[in-house]
């Protein structure tokens, strides 16, 4: 008989992975994206291999390199921040922005921070703001590429919450708000912007899935549309609605797929509602009030600072114990 | 401008000049009186906070050690009898000078001479793996070899030796502190004395089966058959629970325990050459048969 | 069915009754058996019998060692060859006494019929005294003297007596086919308990994967016309059968921590302890006798067993009757695949909890690299504690255990459900049990020196 194996128990395990749970992020995130490619074409192809690639790179290369260490990229986590990165990128971006935009996502948010599990800020978003701030042309130049269908002609078309932040609310009715179908469907955002409908299509599978839990997402969008569901009814001349913030901008992406990582969201769900509440707190301040035309990747990173707070203040019911 | 520069140098100036006099100020009047003889003995010390003198850390040791009676209770093991001496110079004490002492591995149940029964897969832990079983060998007191003493040498003394699954203590760097002996769960390691010229005799084993179940366990074994307590001239050997063990302040480094032992269970270490088996056997008959006569 | 469960955390295994359509076979006497001294929870048995002594099935060859002990009954009639220290399942040597069989002779008085005996004895005491001196210990798995259990200190009243029937580990089946083969010796047992805690209700708490056991435990109720007893049916949850989460469940009560379940007015006793008590009282039969389950996924179902076997037969013997060891199998657990130990040891003998022989393969088993802790929170809310893993796992690497008393890590019932759920294989419970370990050491020596 060949030796036995003992080990402490328990003796079976889920069969849960890393790798899985990735696995189920990337299926969920693909149906935008590959829409995205269709509308964006070539250029948001390129944007795709080289964002993901470059993610996949770097962390394959600091690890086993500078770390010395068997490397970590089979687990797909870099993977997601390359997808997710790319989703928040105009299509026009030149490639090479992408890949500073990797360097930047794995090497400073996620690897010097010691690696999966230990970043405190959410790298696809940390490296976002990071080339916006470095790159602000290239950062706001939302030409819409030739796509392999036709949707538009490559138009400068800005978003709807650009024509807003520029204009006003004048400027956004002549625009066509409040009835285009540019809700559901925006061209002209980046690939993350453009359809709520696939978003949600990938949100609920993830809680299918069993991956997401709802509080988070619900407590941020729940918070946008009462915030501006109470200024709008105040001055609907100045302010946008719900249906509006909810649907425009990185709300959606952010709601559903960043702030909803693991490593960087509360991990109780008073946390998580609180969390999710000072989110929507913040984007609906910088969209109304402040000079950036979108807020969430900036609301996200703000509300990352106080997660490790939020762990401590709130914790699990535990048996037995008041 | 050079207006504007010239003021602004003479009011920063002025400023600095005011700031540094208000903090000597409150640094008298807020300073904490402590014995300046803590500063000067915590000079001394190696700095290394190990533990190992029982104390939190060699500041913790050096404020204790000004407000004890003597030096009974106080030594650093990693500093030594040298630093122990500018300790005993500084607060005027006798010292009673302590033998240097090294950690010692007491099992010798190599994977060749201790054959695996079984697969480990488990956290790579001793502890662990002692709370759980008798270990993947036959033998319920040996070495484990999952490195928690390797872990918690906090001076890079210990290493597992991947071939034979021990681990080997490096005799420059180990300070005899004691973090080893905590970590061992089979308290394996023994801080034993480094002996004259750094020779000693110890017993690599503790198995206390009786002979036959420790054999079959391990080749190189303690088989309890009291051989080395027989011979020892010097009553240096204790024997019970089917295992010897030497004890140090009463070892003469006669080696003939060494000599006799069938299993080769007793080593010594840091002798200049090596056993010449049948000589101390020789040496052993003619001392028994004079007796005898 | 209306069904009920414990509110905190729980995982969902496979439940794996392989075994669960195959009745009790009684497995033969083996040729020698080693009787273990610590068959139980507390101080080992000390062996009141000598080497060469001549031994019947039944008799007491060992009284307990202290208050919280057992009597050891010889399994089988046979001559003592040796009193002596022989490997356990882990390879730790403990004291068993050994007897070379020699026939079946009972001891007298002991009634072998299969007359049910339904009359409750109306003294408390002397049925307490009955299961003490037949050496009754809980086969739940944690093997309590059942005794001590009957008996709550002053002060504290039994107000539910819970029958776990749940066997919530997967593969195990033993508990299910005691229920339908002989629901009613479960029950007046269970009875016989009740009169003895001083009259409660009793709860028999039953998981709705077993609907069949659920009729024949409800169907015997009624036959018996038994009031106070009635069957509850639960969710299949693991661990819906750990004592804290069925008093949780079924008494809507939680179990302080630091406290025990009498505390909280409940008893909990396995279906299995309940029939040992029936014997015990109405047969005068001592626990000499247990149900182990032997299965496997590689099994085909013809090799499946449910042994009814003598306590100190040896595991190796009822391997080889069962077929021996299947090709593929990597580890053999006595117990079920979340609590159970690993066996380390064929030869070792069984003892008053083993409750089975389970064959692993290696896909099931073998624990895979561990990798960086994603934060994903499962085993916070797999954990029926309401701990948090991630949190206690990183405490004991920095060896705090300030915050890991504070985080309560002593309330960890090391049932498993955190390495279970967790994706990155993070050994958690390994680092808990050590954790655990050296807080209670630390609570206890606190309220040493509070005392003094």
């Amino acid at each position: 008989m060949e030796k036995l194996l003992i080990s402490p128990s328990p003796h079976i395990r889920s069969g849960a992975s890393t790798q899985k749970i990735m696995r189920d992020v990337l299926i969920a995130l693909a149906p935008a994206e590959i829409v995205s490619v269709l509308v964006y074409g070539w250029s948001e192809l390129m944007l795709l291999a080289v964002g993901v690639a470059a993610c996949v790179f770097f962390e394959w290369a600091i690890t086993k390199w500078m770390l010395k260490k068997p490397s970590t990229v089979a687990d797909l986590s870099a993977a997601v921040t390359g997808l997710l990165l790319v989703m928040n990128l105009p299509s026009s971006t030149p490639w090479w922005i992408a890949v500073i935009g990797a360097l930047f996502a794995i090497g400073v948010a996620k690897m010097s921070f010691g690696g999966l599990g230990q970043n405190l800020f959410n790298p696809a978003i940390a490296a976002r703001v990071f080339l916006l701030i470095s790159f602000p042309q290239q950062m706001t130049d939302w030409t819409a590429t030739p796509g392999f269908i036709h949707a538009t002609d490559a138009i400068s078309g800005a978003t709807l919450l650009g024509v807003y932040a520029e204009g006003g609310m004048d400027a956004l009715v002549a625009a066509g708000y409040p009835d285009n179908h540019r809700l559901f469907f925006d061209i002209g955002g980046s690939a993350g912007e453009i359809s709520a409908g696939l978003l949600l299509l990938g949100f609920i599978y993830l809680l299918c899935r069993k991956v997401v839990k709802p509080w988070i997402p619900l407590s941020i969008i729940g918070s946008v549309a009462l915030i501006s569901g109470i200024f709008h009814l105040c001055n609907p001349a100045v302010y946008t609605g719900p249906a509006f913030n909810i649907m425009t901008g990185g709300l959606l992406l952010g709601a559903f797929f960043m702030a909803t990582d693991y490593v960087t969201s509360p991990m109780s769900v008073w946390g998580g509602v609180i969390y999710g509440i000072g989110i929507g707190l913040i984007v609906m301040m910088i969209r109304y009030f402040g000079s950036y035309p979108e807020g969430m990747s900036f609301a996200i990173l703000i509300m990352n600072c106080a997660v490790p707070l939020l762990n401590r203040a709130f914790h699990a019911r535990k048996y037995g114990r008041a | 401008m050079t207006g504007t520069i010239l003021w602004t140098i003479l009011i920063l100036s002025g400023l600095g000049l005011v700031l540094a006099v208000v903090l000597f100020f409150i640094a008298k009047k807020f300073k904490v009186e402590e014995d300046p003889r803590i500063d000067e003995i915590e000079k001394t010390l190696p700095g290394a906070n190990c533990g190992g003198c029982g104390f939190a850390g060699c500041r913790a040791f050096a404020s204790s050690a000004v407000a004890a009676p003597d030096l009974e209770k106080h030594f650093c093991p990693v500093g030594g009898n040298a630093v122990m001496q500018q300790v005993a110079a500084i607060l005027g004490f006798e010292l009673q000078e302590k033998a240097p002492q090294v950690a010692v591995l007491r099992c010798n149940g190599s994977c060749e001479a201790r054959p695996r029964v079984n697969v480990y897969d488990g956290l790579a832990s001793c502890r662990v793996k002692a709370s759980l079983y008798a270990g993947d060998t036959l033998c319920a007191y040996g070495c484990l070899g999952c490195g928690d003493c390797e872990a918690a040498c906090a001076f890079g003394a210990l290493k597992i030796n991947p071939d034979t699954l021990l681990p080997e203590i490096d005799e420059e760097k180990c300070t005899a502190c004691g973090a080893c002996v905590k970590a061992c769960p089979r308290t394996l390691l023994e801080l034993r004395n480094k002996g004259p010229r750094g020779m000693r005799e110890f017993v690599a084993c503790r198995n206390r089966d009786k002979g036959p179940v420790a054999k079959k366990a391990c080749a190189n074994a303690c088989i309890g058959c009291g051989m080395c307590f027989r011979t020892c001239t010097h009553g240096a050997i204790v024997f019970e629970n089917n295992v010897s063990y030497i004890d140090f302040s009463k070892c003469k480094l006669c080696r003939e325990c060494e000599a006799m032992c069938p299993t080769g269970a007793i080593h010594g270490v840091g002798f200049p050459k090596p056993l010449d088996k049948d000589a101390v056997k020789e040496r052993i008959r003619k001392r028994k048969e004079a007796a005898n006569a | 069915m209306r069904k009920i469960t414990f509110p905190i955390g729980g995982v969902h295994p496979h439940d794996s009754k392989f075994a669960a359509e195959r009745p009790i076979e009684v497995l033969p006497l083996p040729a020698v058996v080693y009787v273990s001294m610590a068959q139980h929870l507390g101080a080992p048995a000390k062996p009141i019998v000598a080497v060469g002594d001549s031994v019947k099935t039944g008799q007491v060859i060992a009284e307990p060692g202290g208050f919280i002990s057992a009597f050891v009954h010889a399994p089988a009639s046979g001559t003592v060859k040796s009193i002596a220290p022989r490997k356990d399942l882990a390879g730790n040597s403990v004291m068993h006494i050994e007897i070379a069989v020699e026939g079946d002779e009972w001891m007298d008085g002991i009634d072998l019929s299969d007359t049910l005996v339904t009359a409750i004895p109306d003294d408390p005491a002397a049925i307490i005294e009955k299961v003490k001196a037949c050496g009754v210990v809980g086969l739940g798995g944690a093997t309590f003297p059942t005794h001590v259990k009957l008996a709550p200190p002053p002060g504290k009243k039994a107000e539910c007596l819970i029958l776990n029937g749940t066997e919530c580990e997967p593969y195990l089946t033993s508990d299910y086919r005691i229920m339908l083969e002989r629901p009613k010796e479960i029950l007046i047992g269970a009875a016989l308990m009740q009169k003895a805690l001083g009259g409660c209700r009793c709860v028999v708490g039953i998981e709705e994967n077993k609907p069949e056991a659920v009729k024949v435990m409800r169907a015997a109720i009624a036959e018996l016309s038994l009031a106070d007893i009635e069957v509850a049916v639960l969710r299949k949850k693991y661990p819906q059968g750990g004592e804290k989460q069925l008093i949780a469940a079924v008494m809507r009560r939680e179990v302080r921590s630091g406290a025990l379940p009498i505390d909280a007015g409940a008893v909990v006793q396995n279906v299995g302890t309940s029939l040992a008590v029936y014997e015990a009282v109405q047969k005068n039969k001592p626990l000499i006798t247990n149900v182990l389950t032997v299965t496997g996924a590689m099994l085909p179902a013809e090799k499946q067993h449910n042994y009814l076997y003598r306590i100190g037969t040896p595991l190796s013997f009822i391997i080889e009757q069962a077929g021996g060891v299947p090709e593929g199998a990597a580890k053999l657990v006595s117990g079920g695949p979340m609590m159970g130990k690993a066996i380390a040891n064929v030869d070792a003998t069984t003892v008053k909890g083993s409750s089975s022989v389970l064959y692993l393969d290696a896909p099931s088993t073998v624990r895979k690299e561990a990798s960086a802790c994603i934060r994903c929170g499962r085993c916070a809310d797999a954990c029926p504690m309401g701990l948090e893993p991630f949190l206690l796992n990183r405490l004991c690497k920095a060896g705090d255990l300030e915050a890991l008393e504070a985080n309560a890590v002593q309330d960890c019932i090391e049932c498993g459900c955190c390495i279970y759920s967790c994706p990155a294989n993070i050994p958690l419970l390994d680092r808990f049990r050590i954790a655990k370990g050296q807080v209670i050491g630390a609570i206890r020596a606190r309220a040493a020196a509070q005392k003094q």
